[in-house]
């Protein structure tokens, strides 16, 4: 995983609520066996008309926003399915960070497993965040995870909370399993007292 | 004794492993569920880092969202769904987990099959690259989608990083009016507390319709709990759990049986038992819901009318509902009966076992599908349609003009060839009316089995208690 300290890039506004992960990436592009090459298809329903023409009104296809970094976008981001898919296809298309007031709990956990920052803040600091994203090349962002911050065009800063250990992992660039087989210890302590307290639990 | 529990906090409690300063948590999961979307990933990761399937007896995997409900004799046609079933096969084989292949009897929709095996137990936590992992709440156990990395973790670790949800209960008194189901009072819920209103809370549903319910509709409850935002729903194990487990396959036996018995009986929660937030429903308020809109919030019940932007508050919602109005090609103020289908799907890890089987065909049975409408009957797996048809219940949809398929996802999410073409509009039993869902362009309406059925035979959504 990439680690995320600071970045700084466009941000694309996405001003709907309920951006569900069947519009992220939908589940034709599912029936890969890869993690990668996800991008070219993100948002692909919103993006691409039937004939795989883009649609030039979709934020990500104005000019503005092709290199786009980041997302701002309404509440419950991320909702329905547990493909992890969404992520991988914001990761290759290059977004690294998704600001919004909430974000549905798999989606959000699925983020931090790939070095993508989601940042929830409340409806005021994403209804401006929002406004300096409209304004596209000329309004970019600074996101710096290190002190919880993101810097807007106008000089203006706005702290976010992100649970401590979600953001060592994202600093470090931390592979959960590597950290979890470390406690290897603990995890046969408890098989054992599982063996015996619940012996049905066996196959 | 300690502090009052809830059934949550005692199934969490017993699997903790280990506990970080900021509160984060090690647990360890009794069960894996698998199938080939989400997986193919997650065993690449082992292999690239030479790490080995902790304990392959615990994991079950079976394929379901890429397989035709056609005829299997040639296999799968399309390439990409055959080599990610081909994938998992492979997957399988190499590890040694548990697996029914395509054409096995006992394959289906994974949600589907790990409770039919007895695989699903109370108590235990339980984990599936799948979103409808809730599913299997039903059971009490602690049930819960999860994305592809963390089913790397699992495989690797038979333990997951997570942190406590937060507990919500939601009860539902009183008794059902005769033609309204589990799929109705979910319904109702989703509508009542909207798509986020579970975001971060493990909800547990509890009260007289609920336990009211059988097993399978209990399913059919927690299942779309993700609909609703939570990640789980819980439902107390009682003496129909125990009975509906006893037998099964994979359940224990004997002694142990009797023993895991004795243990279930403790896991309700416990009187004075703290929850962060209360909904409580009058079962006697519910008629039979339909969904209007795209997403699952967007519930209306079926003698009531499509709503208008302006009907909503929030500035969000009003953007997001003209949107809705505008994919799904209707005007407010229509009258939800008024809205004409084409299609209809009875199927799916909400609605796809036998006793929604059952109470299709008791709606079907005598009437036949109109003229301009094109219908589907997907068992949720090869025992369900085996049962069915043992039961005639084949013929009766058979002979009311439904298609009767072979099991699996099928329409739901349309990763096989079942899928709407543009503008179509269904009366789905499944679980997502989201743009795109079951096609591009596709229009979907979420309803009971029962409901779909009054669908299909009159042409219109309409309330299957008027047909008598």
């Amino acid at each position: 995983m990439d680690k995320f300290t600071t970045i700084t890039g466009v941000a694309a506004p996405l001003p709907m609520i309920n951006v569900d992960t069947d519009m992220i990436i939908p589940k034709q592009f599912l029936k890969t066996i890869k993690r990668s090459g996800l991008g070219k298809n993100l948002f692909d329903e919103m993006r691409f008309d039937d004939q795989g023409n883009e649609i030039p009104d979709f934020v990500l296809n104005k000019p503005a926003y092709r290199k786009a970094k980041i997302i701002v976008s309404g509440d419950n981001f991320g909702c329905g399915s547990s493909r992890e898919h969404a992520p991988w296809s914001l990761l290759d298309f290059g977004i690294r960070c998704v600001i919004a007031p909430s974000f549905a709990d798999i989606f959000y956990n699925n983020c931090f497993k790939n070095g993508i920052l989601p940042i929830r803040l409340p409806q005021e600091d994403v209804d401006k965040l929002m406004d300096d994203a409209d304004r596209g090349e000329n309004a970019t962002l600074t996101i710096d995870l290190e002190k919880q911050e993101i810097h807007g065009p106008d000089g203006g800063c706005i702290k976010f909370d992100v649970e401590p250990f979600r953001k060592h992992c994202l600093l470090n660039g931390l592979d959960d399993i590597g950290l979890t087989l470390q406690k290897g210890d603990a995890i046969n302590d408890f098989e054992a007292k599982r063996a015996a307290s619940q012996p049905w639990l066996s196959l | 004794m300690g502090a009052p529990k809830t059934l949550f906090d005692k199934i969490w409690e017993n699997h903790v492993v280990d506990t970080q300063d900021d509160g984060t948590c090690l647990i360890y999961i009794d069960r894996h569920l698998v199938h080939e979307v989400t997986s193919p990933q997650a065993f690449e990761g082992l292999r690239n880092t030479g790490r080995k399937v902790r304990h392959p007896e615990l994991t079950l995997a079976v394929p379901d969202h890429n397989v035709p409900t056609t005829d299997r004799s040639q296999g799968i046609k399309e390439e990409d769904s055959r080599i990610q079933v081909e994938t998992l096969d492979q997957n399988a084989r190499d590890t040694g987990i548990h697996y029914f292949p395509m054409n096995d009897l006992r394959q289906g929709i994974v949600h589907i099959v790990g409770p039919e095996e007895g695989f699903t137990l109370p108590g235990v936590t339980m984990v599936c690259g799948d979103s409808h992992t809730s599913t299997h709440g039903a059971f009490g156990a602690l049930a819960f989608g999860i994305g592809t990395s963390e089913v790397e973790h699992v495989l690797a670790t038979q333990t997951l990083v997570q942190k406590p949800a937060k507990n919500m209960l939601v009860k539902v008194e009183g008794d059902l009016h005769p033609g309204v189901t589990a799929k109705d009072i979910t319904l109702a819920i989703i509508g009542h507390i909207g798509t986020a209103g579970g975001t971060g809370y493990v909800i547990e549903y509890a009260g007289s319709a609920i336990r009211a319910l059988s097993v399978e509709g209990r399913m059919t409850v927690c299942n779309m709990s993700i609909e609703a935002g939570a990640r789980a729903g819980l439902i107390a194990p009682d003496e129909k759990t125990f009975e509906y487990i006893k037998g099964r396959p994979m359940a224990p036996k004997g002694a142990a049986y009797e023993q895991a018995v004795e243990y279930w009986k403790t896991l309700p929660s416990d009187k004075g038992a703290h929850y962060d937030k209360i909904i409580e429903l009058d079962a006697a308020d519910i008629i039979p819901q339909v969904t209007w809109g795209t997403s699952p919030e967007d519930v209306a019940p079926i003698n009531g009318k499509v709503p208008a932007p302006s009907d909503a508050k929030d500035p969000g919602k009003q953007k997001a509902i003209a949107r809705s109005l505008e994919y799904m090609g209707l005007t407010a103020g229509t009258n939800i009966e008024d809205i004409k289908i084409d299609r209809v799907f009875i199927g799916s890890c909400t609605n796809g076992r036998i006793e929604d089987l059952r109470a299709a065909a008791v709606v079907a049975k005598g009437r036949k599908v109109s003229d301009h409408v094109s219908a589907m009957v997907v068992p949720g797996s090869g025992l369900v349609k085996e049962q069915a048809e043992a039961e005639g219940l084949h013929e009766i949809f058979l002979e009311a003009g439904f298609e009767w398929r072979e099991p699996g996802c099928s329409m739901c999410l349309a990763m096989n060839p079942d899928r709407l073409e543009p503008g179509e509009r269904c009366a789905s039993t499944s679980n997502r009316n989201f743009e795109g869902r079951q096609g591009r362009g596709g229009r979907t309406h979420l309803l009971s089995p029962a409901m779909a059925v009054a669908a299909a035979v009159t042409g219109h959504l309409t309330d299957v208690r008027k047909l008598g």
